[in-house]
């Protein structure tokens, strides 16, 4: 599908500030904050049409559309989200919000800290999916929105959801859980902590102060990402696209570029390297990682959801080994135990993770299904 | 395939539901059904289908689906969380039938099961004259065929004795006429009522 039909077409970020003392889960208080959003579609008379979109890990507000002075600034899920798209604005007033200690805007570690007058850096407070969503929650008094038609993300977006139905049940009438997990398991917080270690372990981190010495821990940043995104494509689909495939057409015998593959992870580490932040990144995959709500059950997933009172779609995808299909059902289990009404699609995709940004025609199909299906 | 006999067959499944119930319906297809029984009794239904479109068309009819792999158990459901556990003309389709059957009664406190029942006269008029029954009832050739088990009643009942199960009920139809006399000759379709010895 060619993204830029049916396209919600010009948009603009809003700042929301808020002045109200946040108590965070690890213990601090962040004294005032600042969330950037954008809005599309219209908020209905009844206030019923509300959609929030939870980005994932390296995710921000600019969910759909483009900016007027970039055509190339496509939002990140913009394929889903549009009129006549499965995620509908005509129906839906949807609101993508880039979260607390983000780096598009948002309070977070680039942004001035009031006490010091200088970026946060290191100081700022580790935020969890519990401090997101309470944040969401005050943009959403903001709003005026009283309860969502639905909250919906992909991965990290998903715990959001998931947070949201344990948190703000009466707030929230359908939950959407996409490539996501209850927990993750000890091999994917492995994966994070490997990532975590390339940057703290850069010379040019300074203890997460680089800002005041003019500089970003590129190195650090360009191996976070290279790791994430192996465990983001399956093995099937990047022997299709890359293979063996050599960049120079014979070996070069030397530590520079042989292989397709390693091309192509060094451009992506390099991209990121170049627009995302250090600190931000080291906060997210600790969202992650500390995400579990059954912690405080015993490890009874269906105890911790018993507070839920939402409906719930949960997809995944059959080549997802970051987030297994295998994690999607335990949520699905745990919601059937509690009598909840949930619907569980496992897509045949081959992009692995990241295929739950594609627009696989069934898996869109199954999207626009449930959307269709919601009252507002 | 729930679709096969229409409502007739959901009658008959309806009857032995009580308004309000946990059911579970394993091959739920386009979820009818469930469908059917959450508009005439309030059930709290979750359909079981491995097919994308059946998981699709549920959805688009407001119906719970999961989409599970029935070979591959029950195994994620608490012991009894289910009143029913339904399974609509898809016995035969699978291969671990006795496991199956024995998952179904795990999970639910009574099977609602119905099957094509290859002991009917046309069916055995078939094989005698040499080739495997092809009817309304089994209306696939052998080779296209997504049946992988075919059994009679009497089949059937034979196993339910050696494993346990119980004959809570038992109903016998060829076309939409119900059977009173020698089912496992006359039925084309059996519709049996389990529950677990005890």
């Amino acid at each position: 599908m060619n993204t830029l039909t049916n396209s919600v077409g010009a948009v603009e970020p809003q700042r929301a500030h808020f002045d109200t003392p946040l108590t965070l889960a690890g213990g601090g208080v962040l004294p005032a904050f600042d969330l950037v959003y954008e809005t599309y579609g219209e908020l209905n008379a009844s206030r019923s049409n509300a959609v929030l979109v939870c980005h994932a890990l390296s995710g921000n507000h600019h969910v759909a559309g483009r900016y007027a002075d970039d055509p190339k600034s496509v939002g990140w899920w913009d394929n889903l989200v549009g009129p006549g798209k499965p995620l509908d604005t005509r129906r839906f007033f949807v609101v993508g919000v880039n979260n607390l200690g983000g780096c598009y805007g948002s309070t977070g570690p680039v942004t001035i800290n009031p006490a010091s007058g200088k970026p946060w850096g290191a100081d700022f407070p580790v935020v969890v999916v519990e401090d997101w969503v309470a944040a969401q929650a005050r943009l959403a008094d903001r709003l005026g929105i009283e309860s969502w038609a639905a909250v919906i993300g992909g991965s990290l977006g998903g715990m959001q959801a998931m947070q949201w139905a344990l948190e703000y049940p009466e707030r929230i009438r359908h939950a959407l859980v996409i490539a996501s997990a209850p927990k993750l398991t000890a091999q994917n917080i492995a994966f994070n902590e490997v990532a975590r270690q390339a940057i703290l372990s850069d010379p040019d981190f300074h203890g997460g102060h680089y800002y005041e010495h003019g500089v970003v821990p590129v190195r650090g940043l360009r191996l976070a990402r290279m790791i994430g995104h192996i465990t983001y494509l399956s093995d099937d689909q990047m022997a299709e696209k890359f293979g063996r495939k050599l960049r120079q057409g014979d070996l070069q015998f030397s530590y520079d570029v042989d292989f397709e593959i390693e091309s192509y992870l060094r451009y992506q580490g390099d991209k990121f390297a170049g627009y995302f932040d250090a600190n931000t990144y080291l906060i997210a995959t600790k969202a992650l990682d500390y995400f579990d709500p059954a912690r405080d059950y015993g490890g009874n997933l269906a105890a911790a959801l018993a507070r839920a009172r939402a409906d719930f779609l949960v997809v995944s995808f059959s080549t997802d080994w970051r987030f297994a299909p295998e994690r999607s059902r335990e949520i699905v289990y745990g919601l059937v135990h509690n009598g909840l009404d949930v619907s569980y699609a496992e897509i045949e995709c081959s992009a692995g993770h990241d295929s739950f940004l594609l627009d696989d025609p069934h898996y869109h199909a199954v999207m626009r299904a449930y959307f269709e299906g919601i009252k507002t | 395939m729930t679709n096969v006999l229409g409502r007739f067959d959901f009658d008959v499944i309806a009857k032995w539901i009580r308004p309000g119930e946990k059911v579970l319906d394993l091959g739920c297809g386009d979820g009818s059904l469930l469908r059917y029984l959450k508009d005439e009794k309030g059930v709290l239904g979750y359909g079981v289908d491995n097919d994308p479109d059946n998981v699709l068309a549920c959805i688009r009819n407001g119906v719970n689906v999961i989409q599970i792999d029935l070979e591959a158990g029950l195994s994620g459901i608490e012991d009894g969380f289910f009143d029913h556990v339904v399974m609509s003309l898809s016995l035969q389709t699978v291969r671990h039938t006795e496991r199956l059957l024995a998952e179904m009664l795990r999970v639910g406190r009574e099977a609602v099961v119905s099957f094509p029942n290859f002991g009917q006269r046309s069916h055995r008029e078939a094989i005698a004259e040499g080739r495997m029954p092809v009817s309304k009832s089994l209306p696939y050739q052998w080779y296209n065929s997504p049946n992988v088990r075919f059994f009679t009643m009497a089949d059937f009942e034979a196993l339910c004795a050696e494993r346990g199960i119980v004959l809570r009920e038992r109903l016998g139809f060829d076309g939409e006429a119900t059977v009173t006399e020698d089912l496992n000759l006359n039925a084309s379709i059996a519709v049996y009522r389990l529950g677990k010895a005890g």
